[in-house]
């Protein structure tokens, strides 16, 4: 396959760090990250920050960082000398590498030109717009606190205080949105010209008010409508942004470091509330709950709320299962090979959905991946000989 | 206690709810059979299950004993019956067991048609009965209207009606006055052999098969030999007794009484509900009349959910036989739900019965097929071959017709709503009987209608449309041809035999649309069009298409994700290894079920 094929598995070789910033004004109905009400807690932010610092000091020593990404929660609302003071502990505990990506989540309402502009000075070169609908209703059904216009704005305060690369994030297939409006918020991210986008079908996750409204009664997302959105947005995008994973596209060059390190099953430091990392084979995970987090980082405890460390085959069949969401797929090796030569493997050819091209596995109907993930984890692994 | 004429041998019959158990209960008290302290609630029944449903299931006797204010003793047997039409042949054995029954009825509900039946049952066998309405001290007790029901149906004054309140206690001491002097005693020949009618039995893990018998003439001593002469066995009669309501051990049981009876027997198949016990030595000519065997008239597969389980279902039927010579079983194989039992069941509260007590009592999980009956299948060569599933159904090609059981239903309805059951019996095939009013109100009517109809969802209809105020009862009646056929249901063209179904031509089309339309719901999407038909023979009537999967992939899988997304990608694998895969379709336990369910 292409150069680029390999270039996205290099990214394994990367090294990557993910802060958590769980504030937000207030929580989206869809959302079950771990979240801090900040109308709540405004006083609790620079004790955070503090111990955001403090967390990134106990972790041991590693090498410079290719990736940062700042996400929530609602990164955006932190004041630039809080983030000044994340960034300043990472690089003095790894050194940030020469050309690394540094990125942001922001809301459009927090994303004023001059917030932008005083980020970009500390080094933030990439942000991600949670701008999820040019539609005011389907906003409004979302519960988002901008509108269209705000969402506009945003896109261009990033080009004006000179961002790299500018993700577009939107949300499909929302209750009560149309397919016209879809397209409608599809043809504008388009128009305004953002290096990358990110399309996620909503979802309803345990636990969210979403999930409680749709068992009260309310209408859940549709699986045809779902599919619907997605086709049509794969027929709508340029050529420019290459279809790089199941959701989301970008300009060559400007794919997302950070993210195709987690989908190369690469290395990655995790920092905050409910943050996940996963360094020398262990997946880790921190506490979700603030004043458990808090009292352990002050009491120089590392927040650790579990960890995990696979086998060598079940880590191969992760490796698969996270590699096939990509377009350019994956590498087979054993666990690729395994499911290729099963049953299930056979019908997924049969129907088209999956092909071995060059030694790697690729998905070709990206709807389907889960599908086919499902039966690679759920291998058992062949015997030698 | 040899003197008959000081004993008084009584039932009381009663429909659900109506206060058997509560009035059992004050009697004992009354009596000094049992402290006030030692009361179990509704001490007769001693199943969990009975106890909740507030029905009995097995007969049982309590001996009573009383001081009437004539300043003589009287021994009251107090025989139970079964209160569900199921058990209509143990309700008649126990029936035939009395001298007299009380007819009780709840002051505020009347007459339902389940009591009527048990109360025709016991005017048939020549007893006496005595009107009692029960829960006078409700708000709503309407005690007039009722006794003039009961005297409708009985004939008689009002003065012959006692009024209680079993829950209170007000009437009690009449009543037991009027069960002495109206109820005849016994009046069996003393001198003659042994001849005592088994009215129920049941199996006790250490004593073996234990049957409450009466004795109808001559006298049984405790260690002489006994014959039962339906099945030929004899045995020694290890130990007889009476139930005061706990057990007490005696050396004989004259005639007219009742007690209970102990051989060596282990098998309850082998003691049978009706049959007669004589001496071994000295046999009576000829057993008592009314004996019939137990015939199973409700069919349906038991599967457990989890194949594995297959052995424990079978010991569990194993048990539950044990205490139940009426409930059959064969081994039966599905293509869909692997391995499992056809059981044959005497009705349907009977076949939920099972279920809730292999489901409770023995943890099992099952699916149970739609209930079904036995068919009379006549092939061209002029042999007949029953048919208890609709797997067993010889091909159209050598099948020249099928014959159905039909049963006499009995519905009291209130006058308002004589127009909505005789359009549902119409749709149910059934034909017009007698129809007699009770009352001005209230309307006693008659039908023959095919079983198959009444298995399906007759009484939840019947209950649904006269907004709950029908009563129904049925008893067995004869086979008759119909014009049957079997509609099968295919997926993705391969025929699903938990699915299939013999009904009447005239609702072939009905049953497969909405089997149909069923699965489609109920079966998740695959990777490929799958069509759902249903069919009679090679014709397709009815026709769904489960449309392929278009979206299987969760939008989202970033860093602090990985760990969970793989488990849920697990045990979603996990949850499907549970489906049955039929011709190439994964179909989830829970489809199986849901389609199954006939109340939806």
């Amino acid at each position: 396959m292409s150069d680029r094929s390999v270039a996205v598995d290099e990214a394994a070789g990367e090294r990557a760090a993910y802060i958590h910033i769980p504030f937000c004004h207030r929580r989206c109905p869809y959302c079950d990250f771990a979240v801090v009400d900040l109308e709540e807690e405004p006083a609790v932010v620079d004790r955070y920050v503090d111990a955001l610092a403090t967390e990134i000091a106990l972790e041991p020593e590693w090498a410079p960082l290719h990736a940062i990404n700042l996400g929530g929660g609602t990164p955006s609302v932190l004041a630039a000398g809080q983030i000044e003071r994340v960034l300043e502990a990472l690089s003095a505990r790894f050194g940030i590498a020469p050309g690394a990506e540094v990125s942001i989540e922001a809301n459009p309402e927090d994303w004023t030109r001059s917030h932008a502009a005083s980020l970009r000075r500390l080094g933030v070169n990439r942000v991600s717009l949670g701008v999820q609908s040019f539609d005011g209703d389907v906003l409004r059904s979302l519960g988002r606190n901008h509108d269209p216009r705000m969402a506009v704005a945003a896109v261009e305060n990033s080009s004006s205080a000179g961002y790299e690369n500018v993700n577009v994030d939107l949300i499909f297939g929302t209750p009560g949105e149309s397919v016209a409006s879809w397209c409608e918020t599809v043809a504008t991210a388009v128009q305004l010209d953002a290096r990358h986008l990110s399309a996620y079908a909503l979802t309803v996750e345990r636990g969210t008010a979403l999930s409680r409204a749709i068992r009260a009664g309310s209408p859940a997302p549709d699986e045809d409508d779902l599919a619907d959105k997605y086709e049509e947005l794969v027929d709508m995008l340029p050529s420019r942004l290459i279809h790089y994973e199941v959701s989301n596209w970008a300009e060559a060059g400007s794919e997302c470091r950070y993210n195709l390190t987690t989908w190369a099953q690469g290395e990655y430091l995790g920092f905050g509330l409910g943050a996940h990392g996963h360094r020398d084979g262990v997946r880790r995970r921190n506490v979700r709950r603030l004043d458990v987090y808090l009292s352990s980082i002050e009491e120089k405890r590392r927040p650790e709320a579990g960890r995990e460390q696979l086998d060598p085959w079940a880590r191969d069949k992760e490796r698969v299962f996270l590699g096939l969401r990509r377009r350019d797929g994956v590498r087979a090796g054993r666990a690729g090979a395994a499911l290729w030569d099963s049953e299930a493997g056979r019908r997924f050819a049969r129907a088209g959905v999956v092909d071995l091209v060059a030694g790697r596995l690729v998905v070709l109907e990206p709807l389907l991946t889960d599908a086919v993930a499902r039966e690679v984890l759920a291998l058992a692994e062949p015997q030698a000989g | 206690m040899s003197d008959q004429t000081r004993i008084r041998n009584f039932s009381i019959i009663a429909h659900i709810d109506h206060g058997k158990s509560t009035l059992a209960d004050r009697l004992l008290e009354a009596t000094g059979a049992v402290a006030e302290r030692d009361m179990r609630e509704q001490l007769l029944d001693t199943m969990d299950i009975e106890r909740e449903r507030g029905i009995t299931i097995k007969a049982n006797a309590v001996r009573l004993e009383y001081l009437a204010n004539d300043g003589e003793v009287y021994t009251l047997n107090l025989i139970d019956t079964p209160g569900h039409v199921d058990f209509s042949y143990e309700v008649s054995r126990s029936l035939a067991a009395c001298e007299g029954a009380l007819l009780l009825v709840d002051a505020a509900q009347g007459v339902e048609a389940q009591t009527l039946a048990n109360a025709y049952l016991a005017i048939d066998s020549g007893l006496e009965i005595i009107p009692v309405v029960n829960k006078i001290d409700l708000p709503s007790a309407e005690p007039e209207r009722v006794a003039a029901e009961l005297l409708g149906i009985l004939g008689g004054s009002q003065d012959d009606v006692v009024q209680v309140s079993a829950k209170s206690g007000s009437g009690i001491p009449d009543l037991l006055e009027v069960i002495v002097k109206r109820l005849p005693p016994p009046s069996g020949r003393e001198v003659a052999p042994l001849r005592a009618m088994v009215f129920d039995s049941y199996y006790d893990t250490y004593r073996g098969v234990v049957c409450s018998i009466r004795v109808v003439d001559g006298a049984i001593a405790k260690g002489e030999h006994v014959r039962f002469m339906a099945t030929d066995l004899a045995d020694a009669a290890d130990e007889i007794g009476v139930l005061q309501p706990e057990a007490l051990q005696v050396e004989n049981l004259a005639t007219g009484e009742v007690g209970y009876l102990i051989t060596g027997v282990k098998e309850i198949d082998l003691i049978r509900v009706g049959d007669t016990v004589t001496d071994a030595a000295y046999p009576a000519t000829e057993g008592l009349p009314g004996y019939q065997e137990p015939k199973p008239m409700v069919f349906s597969g038991l599967f457990p959910t989890d194949g594995d389980e297959f052995e424990r279902l079978r010991e569990a039927l194993d048990k539950l036989r044990l205490n139940d010579s009426s409930l059959v079983y064969q081994p039966e194989t599905s293509r869909a739900l692997g391995f499992g039992f056809r059981c044959g069941f005497l009705g349907l509260l009977h076949m939920e019965i099972v279920r809730e007590r292999l489901e409770r009592e023995y943890d099992l999980d099952l699916v149970a097929t739609a209930p079904s009956v036995e068919y009379e299948a006549h092939l061209t060569d002029g042999s007949t071959v029953r048919v208890r599933s609709p797997q067993d159904l010889p091909d159209a090609q050598v099948l020249a017709d099928i014959s159905e059981p039909f049963v006499k239903v009995m519905i009291i309805t209130p006058s308002e709503y004589v127009g909505t059951v005789m359009e549902l019996v119409q749709q149910r095939r059934g034909r017009m009987g007698e129809m007699t009013y009770l009352t001005p109100e209230r309307v006693e009517l008659h039908y023959e209608v095919p079983l198959a109809e009444i298995v399906f969802d007759f009484f939840d209809q019947l209950k649904s449309r006269t907004r709950g105020y029908a009563s129904m009862d049925y008893e067995p009646g004869d086979y008759r041809l119909s014009d049957l056929v079997r509609v099968n249901i295919l997926l993705n063209g391969v025929p699903v035999d938990a699915f299939s179904s013999i009904v009447h031509k005239e609702r072939a089309y009905r049953y497969g649309r909405a089997m149909v339309e069923r699965l489609r719901k109920l079966i998740p999407r695959q990777l490929f069009d799958v069509p759902v038909q249903a069919a009679v023979g090679s014709r397709i009537i009815a026709r769904e298409t489960i449309k392929a999967q278009r979206k299987d992939v969760t939008a989202k899988c970033y860093g602090g994700d990985i760990t969970r997304k793989r488990k849920l990608l697990e045990r979603q694998k996990e949850g499907k290894r549970r489906m049955k895969m039929v011709g190439q379709v994964e179909v989830p336990q829970e489809a199986f079920i849901s389609a199954l369910r006939i109340d939806e």
